[in-house]
């Protein structure tokens, strides 16, 4: 089952959409800089809904099915979110309009920042950046501008565990730092004696994602804020996994100075096939004087927008992905402290079931309480069998895989983010889907190495994809 | 119990005795006991209903462009989306996907990127372009620091035209906090193409212009290029897309890098976001660019369909010698901007970029008649154009404000030198009466 390319349903004069008529007398146009041709397709409108809809179906959502993507937290989106982003009285109007004539909008993000502010324990958050990459980026950024204050120059190094994403030590790198990479304990910790000895003057701080990438909590957190602070580095939570944490444990009660939440993931804005996401930062005492800006301050009954006193600058252009905080605030109105608390707790007991259930039928190289995701290896379930082999077997039983491969530290790494939102009966059916393919892995294995076999399309060519790339489509 | 959470309590029941503990709090018991469970002080939950109705009164507070006329752009329009894009961002198989690491289950994401990439490719003349980034701001700010890295680092200064947008040229700033990047052309904020080129030198990594330029101007780009490849260095354009309906794009005279805010094409404006950063570049520096891209190929059954590809460039594969750190994008602003594009086609983005130009140009004409009202210079423009006013511009947008109309950017705002200048906008938007409202108004407003 394929689509055509929108080009290759293009006939020369079909129009997708009527036009007004001019309505002003027509000036002269610069002959010398106008353009010969503009290669767009031309499509009626019928052709062109018609050819989305058959590509949307080619497409796996959180509306389709279950979709435990570790450490991306895909739980169902409410529908109200969408509802409330497209009111016209927010999705009409212009960034650069008095403050007077958006005083609603700006008591929305003022709100969303005291909501994020109260949840996790900061002093001030900044809506601006638009993803969590971005507001790492920001958080190093805020981390260099408070060494460079003091004077403290010869802090060079960005210590991150080998856990990490690989966003980390790249928004390390984007901010001129050197990264230095931390052992995991046998439990899944940081390595305290390795922390240690990495420790000096020239550390600027330690990146830190709890849970963990293994869905782990970091047992030692408060011991490894102290061992970072004492060498007068800094603490940037990874607030990727805070779907856990709701309710349950504030990161800067637990030390840290700066971290991004993710609107995206724990609070369901949806994920829009790879984005628009939100990534605010929140910045304890220390740091709060340096996050990126404008953020809205209240004076009085009214609202303003105000760069912090000493901001890193702005990190992209107007205010942060207005529309995404729009669907965040309606989230958390719609919970309360309660509903939230909820949603972390039902998170990690879904996780919890999933590993109790199939520990025994995939090796699990950790084996503790998880908080919202659990990660088995997929070596040694059969012969010649990897993990890519098993969930793309997955697919056949109705479920998107788990992310796979991830965390590096885990061979053939399988992890298993449920989220909230599934009911018993869906774990159980993912859960009775992975115990029959460890089945059919050593029964049937050519079922799992041509798996999937019930896809639009079957396993893709991604080194020929690499090796002659094909970029964009080009008429014969 | 919240209808976003399905368990009932005999299901939490079951699933804590399958784990094998007793309470839900046991699951916590590797957290800080001093730290565990502090009290959330949030407002109480909401029905459905409720909520609405609450959002419904807080948006209504702010003045929306449905009942305003609006002569305000600066980076952000009012352009008209057509209904099918709605749409087809409004499906849920797309809104509700992750990014498209499973491609045998996510084609329909990844045939719209390939699609979107072919059409940006069309409309600037580049040869590649990327699965977007956050927005025309954070698209200079990269295509920046890949000049520098074309250059293996030897080349640190990047050259900027202060008639590039201040925001963005902020972002660039920040962007480069870190690094040994030198950004300078902006200093003198009058400073003009001629004398932009008479800094490249060795050290130039890159200049960066707009065109049409922050001011709505049509800039003179012919020998640009021909300076800028002299010197060793890259010449990047930040580009309106709806302007390339009509202009000539930016592969035609010579850019390297094209990045752009893609917010016009299909976007809403949303309060400033979340807006589309439109990337492109050519062919040879493929390898160096930052951002997704999405490449065709076959299945083991030979039929066609497409792949996240040269992904080594990506910080999931490559970490801190990544080309950048991005993930997270804005694909669904991607498939509005691939819609519109394709609901538009040939004739209806010329259309669009054609009455823009017409209505400005009325506008423009109209508000020069007026006393104490003139354009600043002859350069030829788009769809904004620079008004110098007899009235301070603040003054006069209060009380255009009085008359449902938003009026033009306060230009002082970023240019204390024209600080007695507005930026007006004018789109297809517009219709000649809300033109002709706007010129009364101004007559009005002024002695």
């Amino acid at each position: 089952m394929t689509e055509p390319l929108v080009f290759e349903l293009s006939s020369p004069g079909r129009v997708g959409v009527n036009l007004p008529e001019c309505d002003v007398p027509e000036a002269e146009l610069p002959k010398e800089l106008l353009r010969d041709d503009l290669p767009l397709p031309e499509v009626s409108e019928v052709d062109l809904v018609r050819h989305y809809i058959h590509l949307s179906q080619l497409n796996w959502g959180v509306d389709v099915g279950f979709y435990p993507l570790g450490s991306c937290t895909m739980k169902y989106n409410p529908k109200v979110n969408e509802e409330a982003a497209k009111l016209p009285g927010f999705s009409r109007i212009h960034p650069y309009q008095d403050e007077e004539t958006v005083q609603g909008a700006l008591q929305l993000m003022y709100e969303l920042q005291e909501f994020l502010k109260e949840i996790s324990g900061f002093v001030g958050v900044s809506l601006q950046p638009a993803a969590g990459a971005h507001g790492e980026f920001a958080g190093i950024l805020m981390m260099r501008a408070y060494h460079e204050e003091r004077g403290d120059l010869k802090r060079t190094k960005v210590l991150i565990p080998d856990s990490a994403h690989g966003t980390n030590p790249a928004s390390s790198a984007m901010s001129g730092y050197q990264v230095v990479e931390i052992k995991s304990d046998e439990r899944g910790n940081v390595d305290l004696e390795e922390l240690k000895a990495h420790c000096d003057e020239t550390v600027v701080g330690l990146m830190l994602t709890n849970p963990s990438t293994l869905g782990l909590f970091e047992e030692h957190v408060l011991e490894v804020a102290e061992i970072i602070h004492d060498c007068g580095g800094l603490m940037f939570c990874d607030g990727a996994n805070m779907n856990s944490l709701l309710g349950i444990a504030k990161p800067c009660e637990m030390g840290c100075d700066v971290m991004m939440f993710n609107l995206h993931k724990t609070f369901s804005t949806p994920h829009g096939g790879g984005g628009p996401g939100g990534g605010p930062v929140g910045a304890s005492e220390r740091l709060v004087k340096y996050l990126p800006g404008p953020i809205v301050v209240k004076e009085g009954d009214k609202y303003h927008l105000r760069m912090p006193e000493k901001s890193i600058g702005r990190v992209k252009s107007f205010y942060g992905n207005f529309a995404v905080c729009v669907k965040a605030y309606t989230y958390i109105r719609m919970l309360g402290a309660e509903g939230l608390r909820q949603v972390s707790e039902d998170a990690v007991l879904a996780a919890n079931y999933i590993l109790a259930k199939l520990k025994g039928v995939y090796p699990l190289p950790y084996d503790r309480i998880c908080k919202h995701e659990c990660v088995f290896s997929g070596r040694g379930i059969a012969e010649d069998i990897h993990t890519m082999d098993i969930v793309k077997r997955l697919m056949d039983y109705g479920f998107h895989p788990p992310t796979v491969y991830f965390p590096l530290i885990v061979p053939e790494a399988i992890m298993i983010e449920p989220t909230e939102t599934e009911s018993k009966e869906r774990l159980d059916a993912f859960i009775e889907a992975m115990v029959q393919i460890a089945k059919e892995a050593k029964e049937q294995p050519d079922l799992l190495h041509e798996a999937p076999h019930t896809t639009p399309v079957r396993r893709l060519d991604e080194v020929r994809a690499a090796r002659h790339p094909v970029l964009r489509w080009m008429p014969k | 119990m919240s209808s976003y959470l399905p368990h009932t309590d005999a299901h939490r029941r079951e699933m804590l005795d399958a784990i094998g503990v007793k309470s839900i709090e046991e699951l916590f018991a590797d957290i800080p006991e001093e730290v565990r469970f502090p009290e959330l002080k949030l407002p109480k939950p909401l029905s459905e209903a409720e909520i609405l109705r609450e959002l419904r009164e807080m948006s209504e507070r702010n003045a929306d462009l449905d009942h305003y006329a609006c002569f305000l752009g600066a980076g952000a329009y009012n352009h008209f989306v057509p209904s099918v894009v709605g749409h087809v961002i409004g499906r849920s198989e797309f809104y509700t996907a992750y990014t498209p690491y499973q491609p045998e289950i996510s084609q329909g994401t990844l045939q719209t990127i390939f699609e979107y990439q072919t059409m940006v490719c069309a409309l600037t003349g580049m040869e590649v372009a990327n699965a977007s980034h956050y927005d025309g701001a954070t698209a200079l700010a990269e295509a920046a620091l890949m000049a520098v890295r074309i250059s293996r680092e030897k080349r640190q200064k990047v050259i900027v035209s202060p008639a590039v947008h201040p925001e963005y040229r902020q972002t660039l700033r920040t962007y480069t906090r870190g690094t040994a990047i030198a950004v300078t052309g902006d200093e003198d904020l009058a400073r003009e193409l001629d004398d932009l080129k008479t800094m490249l030198d060795e050290d130039t990594a890159c200049l960066i212009v707009q065109n049409p330029n922050f001011f709505g101007q049509l800039e003179e780009v012919d020998g640009l290029a021909d300076a800028v490849h002299e010197a060793g260095a890259l010449l990047i354009v930040a580009v309106d897309p709806i302007s390339l309906g009509l202009f000539r794009p930016p592969g035609e005279y010579g850019a390297d890098i094209v990045v752009g805010e893609g917010q016009s094409l299909g976007n809403a404006i949303s309060f400033g976001g979340p807006y589309l950063g439109i990337f492109a570049c050519l062919d040879k520096y493929k390898r160096r660019m930052p951002g997704r891209l999405v490449g065709e190929t076959v299945d083991v059954e030979g039929r066609r369909g497409y792949v996240l590809t040269l992904t080594p460039r990506e910080q999931h594969i490559r970490r801190e010698k990544a080309t950048s750190n991005i993930c997270t994008n804005e694909a669904l602003c991607a498939l509005a901007a691939g819609a519109y594009l394709a609901a538009m086609g040939k004739t209806g983005l010329r259309k669009v970029a054609e009455l823009c130009y017409h209505k400005a140009h009325y506008a423009a004409q109209r508000i020069a008649e007026l006393p104490g009202f003139e354009l600043v210079d002859d350069k030829p423009f788009f769809k904004e154009f620079v008004v110098r006013c007899p009235k301070p511009p603040a003054e006069i947008n209060r009380q255009l404000l009085q008359q449902k109309i938003i009026g033009g950017y306060e230009l002082g705002k970023a240019y204390p030198h024209l600080a007695d200048c507005m930026l007006f906008c004018v789109t297809e938007m517009n219709t000649r009466e809300e033109i002709d409202r706007l010129v009364e108004a101004l007559q009005e407003v002024t002695p």
